[in-house]
């Protein structure tokens, strides 16, 4: 009910601002607005750097060859002229390149940039976090290895030109393209400033970097040359760490911060929702995340199928969702509702106590069992945890809980026959990139389920992974519908199994000043997060 | 004076060593694969392997430590693996802000633990001794994380006399800077009232005092200077106890510290950066103590070290 | 006589007043608790997940999951307590047999035994804990050891100063000329002189072991949930300092006044067994 008001009223807010923008002209040249943080920012590299916080920065200090249409998941030529010519078998794809377009240093980028920020991305020395992402590239593995000097599926055609080749057709290829990981960079520039790129970024992007003091802030200026015309708006940007939440929040309604990087704090998030005044500056979205429950198939009794749909049916997750004041959107799947190939039919397992009682007491389990659930030791989740606990114990699963450290329990739930349960809060997946395959592939497949990956259960499911590859061949436009449903049908089958109890999806809240003008598309984009270049201030 | 600088310099560097080593092999315990974390949740299980090996993690104990101190001998501390960038260019751009909460937090010390000791000897027994006794036990009683809470919640929101948190000028430090010395304002209140009411039972004061002269020259000339060489050594041992306090302090308040350093190092298994920050601070503490050693012999040559 | 210039002492005696009073609190934690200290009441939150101010339901209000406060500070007294009592326990007797094996071991073995106290001394010790806590997966026997290796320095140096005033002195002199064994004159010489030292660190021990306890579990590195701990709830409602400041304040009052019962106790206890070592 709630939620529908919200909706209605976005809704009208939409109509209101599409009525207006007719008689309103562009948005304002120039101004600088200040957004805050609580930690540090790590990198700005590319390659390495990969959280939500630095993610919408990268972006604004480089372009990739696709991105986005704003606030939505629509691929779109970037530094591309236009969309790649995709190759019959669907293994080659061929780029033509923006001509003209100059990274900070003033110097043009070309075809050979695009093979160079690959190969960067694929080096071992890199240390990037993206590297598997670009594995299915002919020849990578071999560059990996150290058993080549360069791809040999990456071809640079003209200057303006670059050919790439895959072992294997992937649908979503062009999504990977358009990952920070994909930005281009040029090397001159990454030779000289050598490991401390990330601190000294030069790209093509709306921005440059123009001061960054460490636990302090960092300070972005205006790309007067910036190859789209017209953005971005704003003539500077400041970012400013170390700022706790609750500071954060009081310093915006000073007017001392325009935007709230790390969102509204638990506490005044109560405040800013009971005061009607407030809540014009408010915006809120489903993230393209799932927050859930990991129950381990190679423990007992959690191997049992009855025993994890007992669980999935003892969980309330109501109550959880009043624990964090509501800022979530129930979940019934494991996909989120914001991803392609949501199935919007698909009910979950509702909430039934008597009835998981029951179900335990087919599988021999009458008495209960005693069990083990990890968390991260951050607020919410060990209260989450303690919640979950005495959800269980309605049902005579006497819980255990473990409240670690978040590089502990990454340790503990990726050992196989370890962690019975793992509450993901903190750790919850969200999307790298809009397609299905991302919360299949690394999650749930048998590839992920080994020592160190990031399949909890440990789910292996060979016919299941058999359907998803077959899938990810399907790269014709016209077999895209196909396609999704195909994963939604997958994601049925996974569902059935209940190996996660998928409890919520993060409803991501933030606030902005008065003076600074930007849509909910721009303040909380599916893919860009903060859409920087969008924004301006009156 | 000579030989016994040399010999606790050699101290300092045995300390530091012995530091090193037991940071180093603590980490080896911990139940976390740092290349994962370097890593994060979207790199497969062959690129996590491949990070591994780039930041040597896949050598052994003795082979890994061996290196860090041959670079520790050069000055490096290495690199963090989480922030792209060295560890000594990390501490050094925090030192300046722990190093201003250290400094205001023992200006704060002295400067209300300095006048409630005086007026605690000078009224031994009556209202004001106990007042002072009362303060002192209260602040060594009182929980730091607790104290900066508190502080914050009444003189920041309630009263809006201070920002919340965060950095910048005078008005930013005062309240983590109370936090952090108000306990040991209290403790220096002590040592100052008993060194104080040591001088006044001495006969020679007791003279002067019968001749007439006033309280206060009294307390000046020979109380005071009495009490200078234990607020030096005090002023050593603090450097110590603060190290530690930063990491909560400056967690409280947001302060761009070594301690949030430290501490957001520690929540992402950052080991060069926790590794580098302990043998930053022990160097800290046993310069602290040398120099305070240094400084008392030279104001009082009585002292004799061995 | 120690006990007649304690009795006078009004300061120890509201110190043993306090401790008194935490002890009972939490021996009777089960009778005195008004509700089950983990019990997640769906009434004890709003339905916006807001907190529920102090009132006749739940006298000092609910924490952020429903539960009643005044249950879980009234537990939250046993997981101090027991570490406090354990921690310093084991510390004091570390630090007592240290110090006396150094200060009676003459040559190499009493320097390097006091040489290593040197470099602990160095050390930043709450630096250490939290790292080792967090480190070390965190349990109650976890924090309750980390306190214990960390706390047992300072006892050492003290004993060892007085040790090494003990052994100038004629009995011990005379038990070695008359060729007493070294285990013999620790036991029956040494040892009993050192019963009040470890007496007043037992007591002063535990005001300090009682907050590092609690700053371990605010930082989140200490007690696991749901065992209530003092310093665990205000690190679960520090976030909300501004509109539901009693989860902060209460606890903290409760951490402040049982460490100042031990303080004010274990240094009435210095005066009264020593009163020439005032410090």
């Amino acid at each position: 009910m709630k939620r529908r008001t919200g909706t209605t009223l976005i809704g009208l807010t939409l109509l209101v601002t599409g009525v207006l923008s007719s008689a309103r002209a562009a948005p304002q040249q120039g101004g600088s607005i200040t957004v805050s943080y609580k930690d540090d920012v790590t990198t700005l590299d590319p390659a390495v750097g990969y959280d939500y916080q630095n993610w919408p920065m990268e972006k604004m200090v480089f372009d990739a060859l696709l991105d986005y249409v704003p606030g939505g998941t629509t691929l779109t030529p970037r530094l591309a002229a236009k969309m790649p010519e995709v190759s019959k078998d669907g293994k080659t794809y061929t780029f033509t390149l923006r001509t003209g377009v100059k990274f900070h240093n003033g110097r043009t980028m070309t075809a050979s940039d695009v093979k160079y920020s690959l190969e960067r991305v694929l080096d071992p020395k890199t240390k990037s976090p993206g590297q598997s992402f670009y594995t299915g590239i002919a020849g990578a593995q071999a560059f990996v290895d150290g058993k080549a000097k360069a791809v040999s599926g990456i071809t640079v055609l003209a200057p303006d030109k670059v050919r790439i080749t895959l072992d294997a057709p992937n649908a979503a290829f062009l999504n990977i393209m358009a990952m920070n990981f994909a930005f281009i960079v040029p090397k001159e520039a990454v030779a000289k400033a050598g490991a401390d790129f990330g601190h000294q970024p030069v790209g093509t992007g709306p921005f440059t970097l123009k001061s960054w003091v460490s636990g302090q802030q960092l300070e972005f200026a205006r790309n007067p040359n910036y190859f789209i015309k017209g953005m971005p708006h704003l003539d500077g940007v400041t970012v400013k760490v170390g700022l706790d939440p609750s500071v954060a929040y009081l310093s915006l309604q000073r007017g001392e911060i325009d935007l709230l990087g790390d969102g509204i704090p638990p506490a005044q998030f109560l405040q800013v929702t009971r005061d009607p005044k407030l809540k014009a500056n408010v915006f809120s979205k489903t993230s393209v995340n799932t927050t859930y429950l990991t129950l381990n198939t190679g423990i007992k009794p959690l191997n049992d199928v009855r025993v994890r749909q007992a669980i999935n049916m003892a969980i309330n997750k109501t109550k959880i969702l009043r624990i964090i004041n509501g800022r979530g959107e129930l979940a019934k799947s494991v996909l989120p509702p914001l991803m392609p190939g949501y199935d919007k039919a698909e009910a979950g397992y509702v909430y039934d106590p008597a009835k998981a009682k029951a179900l335990l007491a087919a599988a021999g389990m009458k008495s209960g069992f005693e069990t083990t659930l990890y968390t991260t030791s951050t607020d919410p989740n060990p209260r989450i945890a303690q919640s979950i606990q005495q959800d269980l114990a309605q049902i005579g699963v006497k819980v255990q809980l473990k409240s670690l450290a978040q590089s502990s329990v990454i340790d503990a739930a990726g050992t196989p026959k370890t962690a019975a349960m793992v509450w993901s809060g903190g750790l919850a997946w969200t999307q790298d990139y809009p397609d299905p395959s991302d919360f299949y592939w690394p999650i749930l497949s048998c590839k992920s389920a080994v020592q160190g990956g990031w399949n909890w259960p440990f789910v292996c499911d060979k016919a299941l992974d058999a359907r998803a590859d077959k899938a990810d061949r399907m790269v014709a436009p016209a077999q895209q519908t196909a396609r999704l449903k195909e994963y939604a049908s997958i994601f049925a089958a996974m569902n059935k199994q209940a190996v996660w109890v998928p409890v919520f999806h993060e409803v991501r809240y933030t606030m902005k000043s008065d003076r600074l003008v930007g849509s909910v598309d721009d303040l909380l984009d599916p893919t860009h997060f903060i859409n920087y270049e969008r924004l301006s201030v009156k | 004076m000579l030989t016994f600088s040399a010999s606790r310099v050699l101290q300092s560097l045995g300390v530091l060593l012995i530091a090193s080593l037991m940071t180093f092999s603590l980490i080896f315990l911990l139940p976390a694969d740092p290349a994962r974390l370097v890593a994060g949740p979207s790199a497969s299980v062959q690129t996590v392997g491949s990070i591994r090996r780039e930041l040597g993690l896949d050598r052994p104990f003795a082979a890994q430590y061996a290196l860090y101190l041959g670079h520790l001998l050069q000055g490096d501390l290495g690199r963090s693996y989480k922030q792209q960038t060295g560890v000594r260019e990390l501490i050094a751009s925090r030192v300046w802000a722990t190093f201003q909460l250290m400094l205001g937090a023992i200006f704060l010390e002295l400067l209300l633990g300095l006048p409630l000791g005086i007026w605690a000897a000078l009224r031994r027994g009556r209202w004001p001794d106990r007042l002072v006794m009362g303060f002192a036990f209260l602040g060594a009683s009182a929980p730091q994380f607790w104290l900066g809470l508190s502080l914050v919640y009444l003189l920041a929101y309630g009263l809006n006399l201070f920002p919340l948190g965060g950095y910048g000028g005078l008005s930013h430090l005062f309240l983590p800077a109370l936090t952090l010395g108000l306990g040991g304002a209290g403790w220096y209140a002590r040592v100052i009232r008993s060194s104080l009411l040591d001088v006044l039972s001495r006969d020679y004061v007791r003279t002067a005092r019968a001749k007439g002269l006033s309280g206060s020259r009294v307390v000046v000339r020979h109380a005071l200077r009495n009490a200078v060489s234990p607020i030096v050594s005090m002023i050593g041992l603090d450097i110590g106890v603060f190290m530690g306090g930063v990491v909560v302090v400056e967690s409280v308040f947001g302060w761009p510290g070594l301690g949030r350093l430290v501490w957001d190092a520690i929540r992402v298994v950052d080991i060069p950066v926790i590794v580098g920050v302990v043998i930053f601070s022990a160097l800290i503490i046993t310069l602290a103590n040398l120099l305070a050693d240094l400084v008392q012999l030279l104001i009082d040559p009585r002292i004799r070290y061995s | 006589m120690a006990w007649r210039r304690f009795s006078r002492d009004k300061a120890a005696l509201t110190g043993l007043m306090l401790c008194t009073l935490i002890v009972l609190a939490a021996l009777l934690a089960p009778w005195l608790a008004p509700h089950d200290p983990n019990f997640q009441f769906p009434d004890g939150l709003s339905l916006d997940g807001a907190p529920q101010p102090p009132g006749r339901a739940f006298l000092l209000g609910t924490d952020l999951l429903g539960r009643d406060l005044l249950s879980r500070l009234l537990w939250g007294a046993r997981a101090s307590l027991l570490v406090g009592l354990i921690a310093n326990g084991i510390a004091v007797v570390i630090g007592v047999l240290v110090g006396a094996l150094g200060g009676l071991a003459r040559g190499v073995v009493g320097t390097l035994i006091m040489r290593f106290t040197d470099v602990m001394m160095a050390f930043p010790v709450l630096l250490l804990a939290i790292a080792l806590t967090a480190i070390l997966r965190p349990s109650l026997w976890i924090v309750t050891l980390v306190i214990a290796l960390l706390n047992w320095v300072a006892v050492a140096r003290v004993v060892y100063a007085q040790v090494v005033s003990l052994r100038e002195r004629e009995f011990v002199e005379a038990a070695q000329a008359v060729g007493a064994s070294g285990s013999r004159i620790l036991r029956r010489h040494v040892l009993p002189h050192l019963l009040p030292t470890a007496l007043v660190w037992g007591s002063l021990g535990i005001g300090t072991t009682v907050l590092l306890e609690a700053t371990l579990s605010f930082l989140g590195v200490g007690v696991q949930p749901p065992t209530p701990s003092w310093g665990g709830i205000i690190n679960e409602s520090q976030s909300y300092l501004t509109t539901a400041p009693w989860l902060v304040l209460c606890p903290g009052a409760a951490i402040l006044l049982t460490s100042l019962g031990f303080n004010l106790l274990g240094e009435g206890l210095r005066d009264a067994l020593d009163p020439h070592g005032r410090g």
